[in-house]
């Protein structure tokens, strides 16, 4: 999906340090930042590739690759950690027939990635796909919720 | 009983463990039978181990807590209500009757959480019949300096780990003479394991809000920023709110409250990144830059955001003070130990009964932290060290339990205050393996301007993932011990000055089990899979295929009612058979 960059960086003008709440807003439209929005961005805003490139890159909430319709955020906080967050990530991976190295699956259904912690640590361990929160995980719960989130496509 | 009021804790653990549904049936009960109870939303009060949960208050001060609901349980909750019965099969606190976790707030002191989990974060008319607001019309008849000295006497200290005296921070910024100068909230909350700061901002904005304005009066700063982490969409959007209704009611903008003084406040949204915790990257980062720190000084209370006199302080520190303006100094110091004032709140997660929020005076032992508040072991495994401070942190072992919760005795174990986490760990936890996840975490967020930091911690991390997987020499050790050295000594700010924490304390505590690793090649708390093996022991088998069935690589076979066999090249040793197993038939070697 195409986002009118204009409209977006326009709404930032005039603002200080616009460049992170303009990518931001841009990803949130588009879903990643591809090199066509940042080069479109750097020639609305007078700010050079380079440095939005390496704004984007520095803060690991960007993507600049396609994601799929679901992303899924594995907490590798402490007490998900402690709790056996490392087989939650196997069993996902291995439940969307991920290789180790992809991170989005092929259908472009779900996209799994890894956050520092979600702060339920009381629940751990947690996932959260999209906006919502998964908690008290065991690998045996895994096949389902995907399972439902599938379902929810097919049904349209 | 009177009036009844029924409160469903919707903070985002609640809203993960399902408060919603919760507060839905709640609804179509109430309304269905005509009860005349009052349902609200409020944030977290810190029970989050019951979640979901709702808390009932009637007028006559009875106040109960339920948790571990499902929706079925409203019903009968809700009939006895209103026959004026409190007592209930799930219920978990009352302030009247025996309860099974009445101990819970007998050694806490609530300050900072004062409002979390009883009113509507999102209704500033709630915040205000709480005093809210009663602080900022009394500072603003005061002068910047009377208000330095009222933060000075009390003895808050930074809330954010390092433990600077606020007082003196804000007089650095106060004596400063520019003619524009700001204020800052840092909500960079990043430290996994810790969740103090998220439900502060979800559950009381205000209080926060409201500290803000103080600080910004007495230094004379006219403009702020609220950093808030992009993970806490839920506080984001809070504190939006309770920016705008502040605004509406005359505590911000210009003017304020009738006076010639102006002060503005906006949200940044972070983008994550752990190092935009430290106060100068955080800047950088409100500037729209990547995150990196800055050599300090000059210190930002000099040269800040945009060049200008900034002062910093993180979300439990702000929420600290309204009350203090309120109460007044001393009642605040009256709480906690000589050199450390106040209270503190913890985010007690791990292999805990009672993972929660607590907030506890100062002073108070770990052990008592632990097992008093915190209801003791989760598991059968006994306690084996609590981990303080997140990454920049170390853990603290049984033996040194009875240490007191203050800035400089926590300080003398190697571990830190830090922002508040609190991971309790018992036997089946390998402290190698914890150095090395704090180590990986580090190791990710460092920013890559100081060498030692950026090429360092990968060595680190490469040294102990060698000692987990049994390929560890005798000089390993020594190797870390000077990595340690050189990387606190030459990285320019607190990610790299603390990330060998982690380490150098499981070394001073928990050498063995490095040593164990190392030499016997053996990983004591069945950890490091590397290092095991899974066995059938075939005279204990009796064939009920329990292992093979939730085996995830179908590597066991066998007949039933016939001893089992494990393909040990096809094993990922993942430990489900022995979880499984109920005969004891499962061998970890």
């Amino acid at each position: 999906m195409k986002a009118n960059l204009k409209a977006i960086v326009a709404k930032h003008e005039n603002k200080k340090g616009q460049l992170i709440p303009i990518l931001q807003e841009v990803q949130r439209a588009e879903g990643y930042l591809s090199r066509e929005s940042m080069r479109e961005i750097s020639k609305l805003t007078n700010i050079t590739v380079a440095e939005i490139y390496g704004v984007a890159t520095f803060y690991s909430m960007f993507r600049l690759k396609p994601q799929g319709k679901y992303t899924i955020r594995i907490c590798k906080g402490t007490a998900c950690h402690v709790s056996g967050a490392k087989t939650i990530m196997e069993t996902l991976k291995e439940t969307l027939h991920l290789a180790p190295d992809e991170d989005t699956t092929e259908d472009n259904l779900f996209t799994i990635t890894e956050v520092a912690c979600l702060g339920c640590c009381s629940l751990a361990p947690v996932i959260m796909i999209n906006d919502k929160t998964y908690g008290k995980l065991t690998s045996a719960k895994i096949p389902g919720i995907i399972e439902a989130f599938k379902k929810e496509v097919n049904n349209g | 009983m009177g009036k009844v009021q029924i409160r469903v804790g919707m903070a985002s653990c609640g809203l993960a463990a399902g408060a919603l549904d919760i507060y839905n049936e709640a609804k179509k009960v109430i309304q269905e039978k005509k009860y005349d109870f009052e349902l609200k939303h409020t944030a977290c009060n810190g029970m989050c181990h019951v979640e979901p949960l709702i808390e009932v208050v009637t007028e006559d001060g009875a106040d109960t807590v339920y948790g571990n609901l499902t929706v079925t349980d409203l019903t009968s909750i809700f009939e006895n209500l209103a026959k004026g019965e409190i007592n209930h099969p799930k219920i978990v606190y009352s302030n009247k009757i025996p309860a099974p976790e009445n101990y819970l707030l007998e050694y806490q002191t609530r300050i900072v959480l004062r409002n979390c989990g009883v009113i509507d974060p999102v209704s500033i008319d709630e915040y205000i019949a709480r005093q809210g607001y009663t602080a900022l019309k009394k500072a603003i008849n005061l002068t910047g300096e009377e208000i330095i000295a009222i933060i000075t006497e009390s003895g808050l200290r930074g809330r954010g780990g390092a433990g600077f005296p606020t007082g003196l921070k804000w007089k650095f910024a106060h004596d400063n003479k520019s003619p524009k100068k700001y204020v800052i909230c840092n909500a960079d909350e990043g430290d996994p394991g810790a969740f103090m700061d998220r439900s502060v901002l979800e559950g009381d904005p205000h209080a926060i809000i409201e500290g803000m304005i103080i600080g910004a009066y007495a230094i004379g700063a006219d403009e702020g920023y609220l950093y808030v982490r992009a993970e806490y969409p839920l506080a984001i959007k809070h504190l939006s709110i309770a920016i705008e209704q502040a605004k509406d009611k005359g505590f911000l903008g210009d003017n304020i409250l009738g006076s010639d003084f102006s002060f503005h406040l906006h949200i940044k949204e972070g983008a994550g990144a752990f190092v935009c915790g430290e106060e100068t990257a955080l800047m950088a980062s409100v500037e729209g830059k990547r995150g990196m720190p800055n050599l300090r000084p000059p210190f930002p209370a000099e040269s800040g955001l945009w060049q200008y006199p900034t002062n910093i302080n993180n979300v439990e520190t702000w929420a600290n003070i309204s009350w203090i303006i309120l109460h007044g100094a001393k009642e605040f110091a009256k709480l906690g130990t000589e050199k450390s004032k106040g209270t503190k709140v913890f985010a007690l997660t791990g292999k805990i009964k009672n993972s929660g929020l607590i907030e506890v005076p100062m002073g108070i032992s770990l052990r008592d932290a632990i097992y008093k508040v915190g209801g003791g072991m989760k598991t059968d495994s006994p306690f084996k060290a609590v981990q303080l401070g997140g990454p920049s942190g170390g853990c603290i072992p049984a033996s040194l339990l009875d240490t007191i919760v203050d800035y400089d005795s926590i300080s003398q174990t190697g571990a830190i205050m830090g922002s508040g986490g609190m991971v309790v760990m018992d036997y089946d936890t390998c402290m190698v393996d914890i150095a090395k996840f704090f180590l990986n975490f580090t190791k990710n967020e460092s920013c890559g301007k100081c060498t030692f930091c950026r090429i360092g911690t990968k060595r680190m991390l490469e040294i102990l993932e060698k000692i987990t997987a049994g390929k560890g020499e005798e000089k390993d050790i020594e190797t870390l011990e000077a990595l340690s050295e050189k990387i606190i000594t030459t990285s320019l700010c607190g990610l790299g000055q603390t990330a060998p924490n982690p380490v150098l304390t499981t070394l001073r505590y928990f050498r063995d089990e490095y040593e164990a690793h190392i030499i016997d090649k053996k990983c004591p708390a069945h950890v490091c899979t590397d290092l095991l093996t899974y066995n059938i022991l075939a005279d204990k088998c009796v064939g009920c295929t329990a292992c093979a069935r939730v085996c995830p690589v179908n590597c066991i076979s066998g007949e039933v009612k016939k001893p089992h066999l494990i393909d040990q090249d096809s094993c990922i040793k993942c430990g489900s058979c022995y979880k499984a197993c109920k005969f004891s038939a499962i061998e970890i070697s």
